[in-house]
């Protein structure tokens, strides 16, 4: 009987299982990396631009690309001054609009910029089938995917289509986004992506006029959590107007105040980053 | 509404869903029959149960933004707060974030989680008069991952509306994840034949925010869903050691709300001890009651307070 018991579960499980999309990798596409976090706000758009951007930097022989996943509130065309339609090639693909030396591509693109997506899960994971697969990337070293907040549709559609090299997650210092991190990360390990560390973002405000340094999101958070999981701090981004003012402006700091503390920050989480990359792989 | 049954596969439709019964997915699915025969279609009839579960509650209010990490769930359980201060009201506070629950922890409610997935609908209190209810409640832990396809969030909305015993309520306020999907269609719909006072919708200063809440009030205007204001959140910062006010540099709310002709309810500065609070469980007005955020906090519910009271006597008045 328990070996009964056993096929039948079995049984079931495939059952279950089909209609399950196979995990095929992007053409063209070396390694993919998210950029999530599970809470809102933290500033993975912010990190995601300024990753790839600092990718470039360190390395200007690599090729770097950002897909924008965030269907209801992307964020990539406004941070890399992108906008209009997308060309489709020969072959019905979409052409990724480029700024900075990186081709990106992002729902924002594709619709009216005060439209709002309302749609229901099962829409958005055709639109991200879209995004993913009728682009045309060309070559690419590293894929960055800028994902939306939540353990949801999205970052399941992604995580079972595409094999995916590591997970960076971002979180700001308090307690609250820190909750939202810590499932974000489990929810990579539940579907076997590896997790590369967390960015500690809005770490610490430095007064403009008398340098007194505010921690408004706590302090340190994100280093326990780090610790938790096992995983290592990939950087630490401070507080500063210029990003933000950078940001609403379309020009990311590591190319618009490259000598600044803070592209210096962003250019280490690269670092880091591929640094992890080159650890897991080895 | 799609609805998920407990045996279909992994990628099924939802059971009102058009294509019920007829994707890949629905093969050798024991409801195949039932839901290509169309009978899975007609409208839910939880609306109705709803809306009579609604008649008890006498205002509702949604807190809404588009952006992530602007506040929403810090202004819900403050607004909470404040209108339960008057210990004569009766308020509620319904959590639709089901990924990121925030509402357990800032409202000091961690750690109520019953063992094991708990089925109990019973809010949680904060106070006599202040009842709580969120997904986190029924983790059995705080930092289990709720992963979870549209469907199955609907369904989870559905039952907080309609089976979850809120007696009468002065104030039911609903805080909900970024964005405009499954959760936001579902609560509108669901709530579709109660009447919804209106939306809050909060941002901060930055073009980066404003941009997805403008597509916020665009979705609101869709469901026609009224707007009772925006809430402008971390609007500048007070440096604790030198005093200097740093106010945000660009037009923000303001220009955005005269744009779209919406009331600015209001602007609340950074202050970190806002965050500490909500950490912590601790409301942040009776921690800090005399900070210029409080002040701001106060004056916001006040006029969230007057458009209630006022649409009430208008909706009497016309019969």
């Amino acid at each position: 009987p328990f070996h009964l018991i056993l096929s039948l579960q079995e049984r079931q499980k495939q059952h279950m299982a089909r209609g399950l999309p196979k995990q095929k990798p992007i053409a063209g596409v070396k390694q993919v990396i998210v950029v999530a976090s599970g809470k809102g706000g933290v500033g993975k758009s912010t990190t995601a631009v300024n990753l790839a951007l600092g990718l470039t930097a360190n390395d200007p022989s690599k090729t770097v690309g950002i897909l924008d996943a965030d269907v209801y509130g992307p964020s990539i065309p406004k941070l890399m001054s992108l906008k209009g339609n997308p060309e489709l090639t020969d072959n019905n693909l979409m052409r990724p609009l480029m700024n900075f030396g990186i081709p990106c591509m992002s729902m924002g693109f594709l619709v009216e910029d005060v439209a709002p997506i309302v749609w229901r899960g099962l829409m958005v994971m055709s639109a991200i089938e879209k995004l993913l697969r009728q682009v045309d990337w060309g070559l690419l070293d590293y894929l960055v995917i800028d994902m939306p907040p939540g353990t949801g549709d999205v970052q399941l559609s992604i995580t079972q289509n595409v094999p995916i090299a590591g997970a960076v997650i971002v979180s700001t210092p308090q307690d609250i986004a820190l909750l939202d991190a810590r499932r974000g990360a489990e929810m990579f390990r539940k579907v076997n992506v590896p997790v590369l560390g967390i960015v500690q973002n809005m770490s610490v405000f430095q007064c403009p006029k008398c340098n007194h340094q505010t921690h408004i999101f706590g302090a340190d958070g994100a280093r326990a959590l780090a610790d938790t999981l096992g995983v290592q701090v990939l950087g630490d981004i401070p507080l500063h107007l210029s990003i933000r003012e950078m940001s609403d402006r379309g020009q990311p700091v590591v190319v618009s105040s490259p000598d600044s503390p803070e592209a210096e920050a962003y250019r280490k989480v690269a670092t880091a980053v591929v640094q992890r990359l080159e650890e897991l792989s080895g | 509404m799609a609805d998920i049954p407990s045996d279909a596969p992994q990628h099924c439709p939802g059971t009102a869903s058009e294509q019920a019964g007829k994707t890949s997915a629905c093969q050798g699915c024991p409801n195949q029959n039932l839901c290509s025969s169309g009978a899975t279609k007609a409208p839910d009839p939880a609306i109705e149960e709803i809306a009579e579960k609604m008649l008890t509650v006498k205002h509702k209010i949604l807190v809404l933004s588009g952006k992530g990490g602007v506040g929403k769930s810090t202004f819900s359980a403050h607004l909470a707060h404040a209108l339960a201060s008057d210990a004569t009201k009766e308020v509620a506070l319904l959590d639709v974030d089901i990924c990121g629950p925030s509402i357990p922890r800032i409202m000091g409610l961690e750690g109520e989680q019953v063992a094991g997935l708990s089925l109990c609908l019973s809010p949680r209190y904060v106070e006599d008069n202040l009842a709580v209810m969120s997904i986190g409640f029924l983790l059995s832990s705080p930092d289990d991952a709720v992963i979870w396809r549209g469907p199955k969030k609907n369904g989870m909305i559905k039952q907080f509306l309609r089976d979850v015993d809120w007696g009468e309520l002065d104030y039911l306020i609903v805080d909900t994840p970024p964005g405009t999907s499954d959760e936001h269609l579902s609560i509108v719909q669901y709530l579709s034949s109660a009447r919804i006072d209106g939306a809050v919708i909060i941002t901060t200063p930055q073009e980066v925010s404003l941009q997805d809440v403008r597509k916020e009030i665009r979705f609101c205007q869709k469901v026609q869903l009224p707007i009772i204001g925006v809430v402008e959140n971390m609007s500048g910062f007070v440096c604790p050691k030198c005093k200097v006010n740093l106010p945000p540099t660009t037009g923000g709310a303001e220009r955005m709300c005269e744009e779209m002709n919406l009331t600015l309810l209001g602007r609340v500065p950074l202050d970190p001890r806002i965050g500490k609070s909500c950490d912590e469980g601790k409301s942040f007005l009776s921690e800090v009651p005399d900070s210029p955020a409080a002040a701001a906090y106060h004056s916001i519910v006040q006029s969230i307070q007057a458009y209630c009271l006022s649409h009430v006597t208008r909706e009497e008045s016309a019969g």
